[in-house]
């Protein structure tokens, strides 16, 4: 099916995109109500619907979060944030996050049409997150993993100081108890309110796979729908197994900027995993359903 | 290196341009009327000096990021031209094609081999096209790491010569893994045993600029910039509009000053009164003999004390607070 061309551009401003995908916010909507207590009442029955962006399929959310979020009916992946996959991944949903005390600060005072400062307090109040990455510790399958997951409604998932800083965290914890890591993109790039220190990022983050990688400890990287810039100029490109979820867009640079350069059309499935893996950059593709088993018995091959 | 007659100005140069103008006048007209205006001359070439630093001391910074893409600004291969002996240029990636956006290869500096590695623009039109701006594919950046690891084989240093408005957002890059490319190279560099020196040149733009970037010293000429979008760009996404280019500059803190105000590079080499399109032998030789006792200093470490520095250096980056 010919996609929209995505204005990830957007969340990156801290904005909502326009096109049906980027709508991200409206589903959260609707999810959140699920999530809170008061939403078990069932107040608003006409909220807990939702309709495929891809197919355009209607299903209530609870059918939606029985099949993790994936259309019943074309396999649409819809982008969920980190606690859906703490959930999905982890042993009965048990899990203990990491350095969840951090947060960004506005070192440079910058200000766009809007003071960083500004937007980020809006984003802490609008969301329960800190930044746009969580580090949890739990059991895939009776394993130990650690899984470090973005948030893409942080500011677009972009890579600042904090994802950096947690990051290099995340692998001081692995190599200190010897476990494994597993990082789950989901990001426009890097934060660009944080200048030159979020371009920083993709050296400090390597510079801690470097360490993970002499203590002989797996390191997989699942891409998610989208995973652009700084992501895939770093750590996302360097794992062990770098894996992904069917149809997510994958990239260095965005689609619209490519158009923009080479003033063409951008081929059908371009950017896609399926492109990805053909052109050989992935290791495998994994529908969601298939994930927490798949991941498991990866983890099982490498230690034994 | 152009003449006077050739020379190309940007709009804040102006008033240089209208002395160079005067000068040239006079010395027709000292020809025709055979009158001695040699006193009046020399005043004016001091004046384009004073001017040349005046206008260069109170440049914004948008102005700076306008110097660093100077059309008569000096590129990779003029310096290496300017400042090493017997230089070998390598090509290819040994997979792929010769990017002719990234060139680097053997040469002696100061009597010592090294590898010395950048982005390349063009020239002319033509040759700016070939050059594709200075903006590298894949294989431009596989081509630079295959150099790395032939250097660090034969125990030399490594050298970059950083200047790029950003790795190529092509199609064809984005087939060949772009994102890949740069990630790969700045994971080798991190982990590189020779010492690595990084010098932004003129642009810095992004990932395509740090996929040469990581090393034991990262310097910025005094002219150039470096961060993580380009000023256009990033008034186009935050801003959305191509206008705001001159606030974006403004509020990146891309220029040298405050790249080492911030710790994130570790020094500024100055270049020429009014900047290296000025003078390329002096540009030149201001760098190599920058660049020396660096490399003297960075040999005394062990390759595995250089490689944890790196690693630290880099990992100390960021701000954030903890709540
Ligand atoms: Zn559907």
């Amino acid at each position: 099916m010919a996609k929209q061309i995505e204005d990830f551009d957007a969340n990156l401003a801290g904005e909502e995109g326009k096109t049906e995908e980027t709508k991200s916010s409206w589903f959260k909507r609707i999810k959140k109500g699920i999530n809170t207590k008061t939403s078990e009442k069932k107040e608003t029955p006409e909220g807990l619907w939702v309709k495929c962006p891809d197919c355009s399929f209607i299903c209530t959310v609870s059918e939606l979060r029985e099949s993790l979020f994936v259309c019943p009916k074309c396999t649409f992946h819809h982008r969920i944030n980190s606690s859906e996959y703490y959930e999905l991944l982890f042993d009965n949903n048990e899990f203990t996050e990491l350095f969840e005390n951090i947060r960004s600060k506005d070192y440079l005072e910058f200000t766009d049409l809007k003071p960083y400062k500004k937007r980020l307090e809006e984003t802490w109040s609008k969301t329960d997150l800190k930044d746009s990455m969580r580090v949890a510790v739990g059991k895939v399958n009776g394993n130990d993993l650690v899984i470090a997951c973005m948030d893409f409604e942080f500011i677009g998932g972009s890579l600042g100081s904090v994802m950096g800083e947690k990051f290099s965290r995340a692998v001081d914890y692995c190599i200190l108890n010897k476990m494994p890591y597993m990082v789950i993109s989901k990001s426009g790039g890097a934060r660009m309110m944080e200048s030159a220190f979020s371009l920083m990022q993709l050296a400090k983050t390597s510079g801690k796979l470097s360490q993970l990688s002499d203590a002989k400890l797996p390191y997989i990287s699942l891409l998610t729908d989208p995973t652009f810039g700084g992501i895939s100029a770093s750590f996302g490109m360097l794992g062990d197994l770098n894996i992904a979820e069917p149809d997510a867009l994958i990239g260095f640079a965005g689609p619209r900027v490519i158009k923009e350069t080479i003033k063409k059309d951008l081929p059908p499935g371009f950017q896609r995993s399926e492109f990805i893996l053909e052109h050989g950059f992935l290791d495998f593709i994994v529908p969601r359903k298939e994930l927490k088993d798949k991941l498991a018995k990866v983890l099982l091959l490498l230690r034994n | 290196m152009p003449t006077d007659a050739n020379r190309q100005f940007l709009d804040f140069e102006k008033p240089i341009k209208d002395l160079i103008d005067e000068i040239a006048s006079m010395k027709h007209r000292q020809e025709k009327t055979k009158l001695d205006l040699s006193d009046t001359i020399q005043k004016l070439e001091q004046g384009i000096l004073d001017k040349r630093k005046e206008i260069t001391e109170n440049l914004s910074s948008w102005q700076r990021v306008q110097l660093s893409r100077h059309p008569d600004r000096p590129y990779t291969l003029k310096y290496i031209d300017k400042m090493a002996e017997n230089f070998v240029e390598l090509y290819g990636d040994r997979n792929v094609k010769d990017d002719k956006a990234m060139v680097g290869g053997f040469a002696s500096l100061g009597g010592e081999t090294v590898m010395i590695i950048g982005q390349q623009k063009g020239i002319n039109t033509k040759m700016r096209q070939m050059r594709n701006f200075g903006m590298a594919n894949p294989e431009g950046y596989r081509k630079a790491l295959r150099l790395m690891r032939l250097a660090e084989k034969f125990n030399k240093p490594v050298i970059t010569l950083i200047d790029t408005p950003g790795a190529y957002p092509g199609l064809e890059a984005e087939e060949r893994g772009q994102g890949e490319a740069i990630a790969r190279n700045i994971y080798e560099m991190i982990r590189l045993k020779v010492p690595v020196i990084c010098v932004i040149i003129g642009e810095g733009a992004s990932g395509g600029a740090l996929g040469i970037g990581v090393g034991d010293k990262v310097f910025m000429m005094e002219n150039t910039w470096y961060t993580v979008i380009s000023p256009e760009s990033c008034s186009s996404i935050l801003w959305r509009s191509w206008d705001k280019k001159e606030v974006a500059a403004e509020q990146l803190r891309l220029t040298a000053d405050k790249m080492l105000g911030f710790g994130l590079i570790d020094g500024i080499i100055p270049e020429p009164v009014g900047g290296a399109h000025w003078d390329y032998d002096g540009a030149a030789q201001i760098l190599k003999n920058y660049l020396i006792p660096v490399i003297k200093q960075l040999k005394e470490a062990t390759p595995e004390e250089r490689v944890n520095t790196r690693i630290e250096k880099f990992g100390k980056m960021g701000f954030w607070e903890e709540v």
